[in-house]
């Protein structure tokens, strides 16, 4: 299967290649041979069922495990090699400047027993910042510009209702400008008028920063508004990928001609 | 030449109370402890005939390190004569043979809970610190295998975080005591809960200063001249407590670290928590010839 780029993004080097990356839980098979490509700016979307390996190609994406065969690289300035040679020390670094995920339990994202700010602020001190003026002010700035409200910017999320943990994750992830920002389901388990709060909030993010992304979600609608190109996976393999508009108009694969009218 | 001329008398316990593979074992750790400053490392942490958690592991060290001319001083919370404290040296003095003092000055080893002595230590002197806890990544990475990670990486980015929240919380550091420092520019170290007062003590001592957790089964160190730093924010000082203008009101000096007694019409009155201090400052005053050593923040600016 070969992955098709968007052609107006054609000219310009990949910002992120993920190659032939595999990966075994013993006798289940999560990702099988997956490749993917992102460019600079773009969003790309990835859709499955449950148990489909996506968040799994996610996690990998973000470092937090390293599959049994594959290349991942990313073109940012002091970056190069193979991502998954690096040593812990160096993987972590990276995560913390140059890759922010939000992920759909907030509890794996964020210290819930900590300020919303101490949240965003301790991206900001994993880089280094020790300056306690600056990083109150960084923090309120991510929180603001992912419309969280600031007289709460003191209370530990577990007070907090669930769209609103969303966009302290969403503010820690921004905080340092990341290069690549990965979208575990940012919005499953919120209520509608909600979801579409925070999925505006991404998109104006999206457009402002021309930041880019890799989004997980099983909702269609999500990646419809969201995403630039669509990845569909079905047991830990890649078995559509394409244009929005051109897979969900027309799609060829039986799995994915299944899900589109599911959601129809 | 009959065996019984080579081999050693029967005793009802070794020398110290711990056996000599225990002692040595531990000799073995504070030595590597004082190689990689404020480095914790792992000791099997044997019985000794008291709960874990009431200094088991201070009291390790201290039979290790004890010989019948070792001057023995303990203190609990700065005083000499609490029941932790006297218990301690008693049992000190009867496994080991060695003479007991109150006197810093006079003190070889100082088994101490949560105090430095006011008194500056020389270098001849040996401070041994009880520790509870002395993992200080703890309150913000639960995980252990992980905390050691951060350690090996020097990955301490998380220990701002704790101050961070307490400045938003209350509008300044709330950390009173075990308050976390890096050691040798390396390692962050608790330094048992020693008060913040006491934490500048440490930094470039003449002293060796050995901290031990029984119950954790950790032992570091702070060698003599090495650098402590509490961690702090750059644009946010580190402080110790106001008991610089408090006057002791049984012996009246100034200047020290106070114990607060609360009253009985709700104000308070404040005792100099270094009860032998306290007892110099006394009896010099009734006319007696006692020597008062230098003390660490006589006429210097406090932090």
């Amino acid at each position: 299967m070969t992955v098709m780029d968007a052609p107006r993004l054609a000219t310009t080097r990949p910002l992120l290649t993920a190659q032939g990356l595999s990966l075994r839980y013993g006798s289940v098979q999560a990702l099988c041979d997956v490749s993917a490509t992102v460019y600079p700016g773009e969003v790309l979307g990835i859709v499955g069922e449950s148990g489909s390996g996506k968040s799994t190609f996610l996690r990998c994406l973000n470092l937090e495990e390293t599959p049994d065969q594959g290349s991942y690289t990313l073109d940012l300035p002091d970056v190069s090699g193979n991502l998954f040679e690096l040593d812990r020390f160096a993987r972590r670094m990276l995560c913390a400047t140059r890759i922010g995920i939000v992920y759909q339990n907030p509890h794996l994202g964020l210290l819930m027993k900590h300020s919303s700010s101490g949240n965003v602020a301790e991206r900001l001190l994993v880089a280094g910042e020790r300056r306690f003026a600056v990083l109150r002010d960084k923090a309120r700035g991510a929180l603001d510009a992912s419309e969280f409200p600031l007289d709460r910017m003191d209370a530990p999320p577990i007070e907090l209702s669930g769209g609103m943990q969303q966009r302290v994750q969403l503010a820690k992830a921004m905080a340092l400008q990341p290069a690549l920002l990965l979208l575990d389901e940012p919005t499953t388990g919120l209520d509608v008028s909600v979801q579409a709060l925070v999925l505006d909030t991404l998109k104006r993010l999206q457009q402002e920063h021309n930041i880019t992304m890799v989004i997980v979600s099983h909702d269609l609608g999500v990646i419809r508004t969201l995403a630039d190109r669509v990845v569909v996976m079905r047991r830990g393999a890649v078995v559509e990928a394409g244009l929005v508009d051109q897979v969900f108009q027309d799609p060829q694969h039986a799995y994915t001609q299944q899900l589109v009218h599911a959601k129809l | 030449m009959t065996l019984q001329s080579l081999t050693r008398d029967w005793e009802p316990m070794a020398y110290g109370f711990l056996d000599a593979s225990a002692k040595r074992e531990i000799r073995r750790k504070l030595l590597k402890a004082i190689a990689v400053p404020g480095c914790q490392i792992p000791y099997a942490s044997r019985e000794v005939p008291m709960a874990r958690g009431w200094g088991t592991g201070g009291l390790q060290v201290s039979c290790t390190l004890v010989t019948p001319r070792t001057r023995i001083k303990v203190i609990d919370q700065g005083a000499d004569d609490s029941v932790n404290a006297a218990s301690i040296r008693s049992f000190l003095a009867r496994v080991s043979g060695a003479p007991t003092t109150s006197d810093t000055l006079e003190a070889d080893l100082i088994q101490s809970r949560h105090r430095i002595p006011e008194e500056r230590l020389r270098a001849d002197q040996v401070l041994v610190l009880q520790v509870p806890n002395p993992e200080p990544l703890r309150p913000v990475q639960p995980n252990m295998s992980i905390a050691r990670q951060m350690h090996a990486d020097a990955d301490y980015g998380r220990m701002w975080l704790q101050l961070y929240e307490q400045i938003v919380r209350s509008g300044r550091v709330m950390q009173g005591a075990a308050y976390p420092s890096l050691v040798n520019g390396r390692h962050v170290m608790t330094p048992s809960p020693i008060p913040r007062w006491d934490v500048p003590k440490l930094h470039m001592a003449q002293h060796l200063t050995l901290l031990s957790a029984g119950r954790e089964k950790r032992l570091h160190a702070v060698p003599p001249f090495t650098r402590v730093e509490p961690l702090v924010f750059d644009d946010v000082p580190y402080r110790v407590e106001d008991h610089r203008d408090l006057t002791c009101y049984r012996s009246g000096a100034r200047g020290f670290f106070m114990n607060e007694i609360p009253q009985a019409d709700g104000s308070s009155l404040h005792e100099i928590s270094d009860s032998d201090l306290g007892v110099k400052v006394i009896r010099r005053s009734e006319g007696e010839a006692v020597r008062i050593g230098e003390t660490w923040y006589a006429g210097e600016e406090m932090p």
